[in-house]
């Protein structure tokens, strides 16, 4: 196979010189940790598409309430049980206020005389689900972020103390752990809610007793692995204190992990705070999450559908958006993946 | 092995006994008592309930007189219903749950693994997506919401299917056992796909290409069986995943099983039926993990149990 090359003349090659000092140069700007993140988080479209739902969701969360004309505790016996009924929806036929009453599809809106628009419907007592779905969102959403970072400062604090001081100090905060980790999540969930008077507290506190453990896990193990790497000798060498080390050459180094571990965090205590709710463990009217919600739901489950759809829609959805964003940081900051 | 195996059992014990003196503290705190609200009692027929109960003793005296009986499998009698000992309540309800448990962690893994090898051998194409979109679904929808939509469109709306209990035999386990299954079937359909997709690209798979094997071959007989052995590893949150759905699921299809007494204890402050299942429900748990540990160490070689601290 011979090619014909067009023969150039020798005027068209040019010495290059090669300079030293440009060697070192960086041509491309230095991404931080964020950027370089957020770069590859964005190839992936279910996390994108998951942070869109996630953010409508929260802010839907912090206005919902307000936005409703009517507030989540009013009770207004007159309008008790009302399917949902949305101006403008109404002229194609859905969410009209037409519901079954004695088998027959009637608009209970108009039997009801009320000439108010609920958008999601009402519940047995006549209170607004719209304010009540996104006020008991606002709660649950409260819930997990409040037991989440408790779990993080607790776990981090822990596992990176247990594994940087190593030797007796290691053993002894392991040996707690080892005890404390064979516990059933569940079991001390439902006891430590049992003697607490409920509420968020009682949920919150009962959630991350023994959430942090995972996580101190997690944490130890990666400072195990990076506190006699070289780097960090070199650090100690050139003097820097044993809080310049962690500040600085640890904690940046861990920093994915705890992410990605604090965003599946989230999604376990929304679960637990539903699932205490749903078993009669939750908060009391008239204060409203998405599990109580749910629980009210399912009681009415055969003929107001929609007081158990929507509080379930949205609880899932939370559940899955932040699923797909924890799968998506996992893949974006784990730097074994890094390319 | 022998070493480790000791070390476990002592810290299974240290578990447990911790657990039983926590239950314990925490039961002594709750306000209120089952006696309390029936004021009816003059303080002579209080002091005589009381002695009967053994309330009436120093707590370090209850203390001790309650961990002897835990020891013989003794979890006192329950408030609720007269004169029933914990332990028979739990054993005649243990049935249904036990058979719920089984069959959901059945049908949990083999659908998994089926769904997972079928995501990680048709990798990037619809069949991925289809299964990866099923297991998101099954780790986020919680089981009490999908067991609501079941009982609902199958069990209402469709008809065919009983709506709950316990009466029909093999019949009314169907529904409340594909809900207890979503769990499992998605944590093993992830767990499996990424195994797959790892052990696919491993240089004895290339080699086993390279002379010729075919792709069942390959799937069944080299990657699968390596990707099976890690699965071990989430049995053991399957099995807690599966106690916590049991208490909502049992619930919602009216099952009587351990889960849905438990919950019903609770809500009347059954001290001693909550002290009987938790201990029980602790005591399973913290088997499950340990025998998921030693036959992790058995079926892969390669691990070594003495090893320590395992992430």
């Amino acid at each position: 196979m011979t090619k014909e090359y067009p023969k150039l003349p020798p005027e068209a090659f040019k010495h290059v010189h090669m300079d030293g000092s440009q060697t070192e140069k960086i041509s491309k700007p230095s991404l931080n940790f964020w950027q370089d993140a957020w770069l590859r988080i964005r190839k992936n479209k279910a996390a994108v598409v998951s942070i869109f739902v996630l953010t409508f969701i929260v802010l839907m969360s912090l206005v919902g309430p307000m936005i409703s004309p009517h507030d989540f505790e009013t009770q207004e016996i007159t309008h008790a049980n009302l399917p949902p009924k949305v101006p403008g929806l109404e002229k194609i036929g859905i969410f009209d206020g037409t519901g079954k009453m004695g088998g027959k599809e009637i608009n209970l809106y108009e039997m009801k005389n009320v000439d108010t628009y609920y958008w999601f419907g009402t519940d047995g007592l006549g209170r607004d689900m719209f304010s009540r779905v996104w006020k008991g969102t606002q709660i649950s959403l409260l819930i997990a972020l409040i037991a989440a970072v408790i779990d993080m400062v607790i776990g981090v604090a822990y596992g990176g103390i247990s594994a940087y001081y190593g030797g007796r100090v290691d053993d002894a905060m392991q040996r707690v752990v080892e005890i404390l980790y064979g516990i059933p999540t569940l079991v001390v969930v439902i006891l430590m809610i049992l003697v607490m008077d409920p509420g968020i507290m009682a949920i919150i506190i009962a959630i991350s007793i023994t959430g942090w453990i995972g996580m101190s896990r997690i944490v130890r193990g990666q400072v195990l692995k990076y506190k006699n790497q070289e780097f960090v000798l070199a650090a100690r060498t050139l003097g820097a204190s044993n809080g310049r080390i962690i500040k600085k050459h640890l904690l940046p180094n861990v920093m994915a992990i705890i992410i990605i571990n604090t965003m599946f965090t989230i999604p376990s205590a929304i679960f637990f705070e539903a699932f205490l709710s749903f078993i009669g463990l939750g908060l009391q009217s008239p204060n409203a999450s998405l599990g109580t919600l749910i629980n009210d739901g399912y009681r009415l489950i055969q003929f107001q559908p929609h007081i158990l759809a929507i509080p379930a829609a949205i609880l899932s959805l939370l559940m899955i958006a932040f699923n797909l964003i924890g799968d998506g940081l996992r893949d974006a900051l784990d730097p074994k993946m890094k390319d | 092995m022998a070493k480790y195996v000791f070390k476990r059992v002592i810290y299974m014990i240290l578990t447990l006994f911790l657990i039983a003196s926590f239950t314990f503290s925490l039961m002594k705190m709750l306000p209120g008592s089952p006696i309390s609200t029936s004021s009816k009692l003059t303080p002579n027929q209080l002091a005589a309930v009381e002695a009967k109960y053994g309330l009436d003793k120093p707590l370090p005296v209850q203390y001790g007189i309650y961990m002897k009986n835990m020891v013989k499998l003794d979890f006192g009698t329950s408030f609720q219903f007269k004169e029933a000992s914990v332990t028979e309540l739990i054993i005649n309800r243990a049935g249904p749950s036990f058979i719920l448990g089984i069959q959901a962690l059945i049908l949990g893994t083999i659908g998994g693994i089926i769904l997972g090898m079928i995501a990680a051998l048709r990798q990037n194409t619809a069949w991925d997506y289809g299964s990866t979109l099923i297991a998101i679904f099954g780790i986020s929808i919680p089981s009490f919401v999908f067991a609501s939509l079941l009982q609902y469109w199958i069990g209402v709306k469709g008809g065919f299917l009983p709506v709950g209990l316990w009466e029909n035999g093999w019949k009314s386990s169907i529904l409340p056992t594909i809900a207890l299954a979503m769990g499992p079937l998605a944590t093993s359909a992830r767990f499996i796909r990424t195994e797959m997709i790892e052990v696919l690209g491993t240089d004895y798979i290339t080699l086993a290409k390279a002379k010729g094997a075919s792709g069942i071959e390959i799937a069944f007989k080299h990657a699968f069986r390596n990707a099976l052995i890690p699965l071990i590893t989430v049995m053991g949150p399957l099995a807690a995943g599966l106690v916590t759905g049991s208490l909502v699921v049992e619930q919602i299809f009216a099952i009587p099983g351990i889960g849905e007494q438990f919950v019903k204890a609770i809500n009347v402050s059954d001290y001693s039926v909550i002290m009987g299942t938790t201990m029980f429900f602790s005591v399973l748990l913290i088997l499950v993990i340990f025998i998921v540990d030693i036959l992790y160490g058995i079926v892969d070689p390669r691990i070594r149990l003495a090893g320590g601290n395992k992430q």
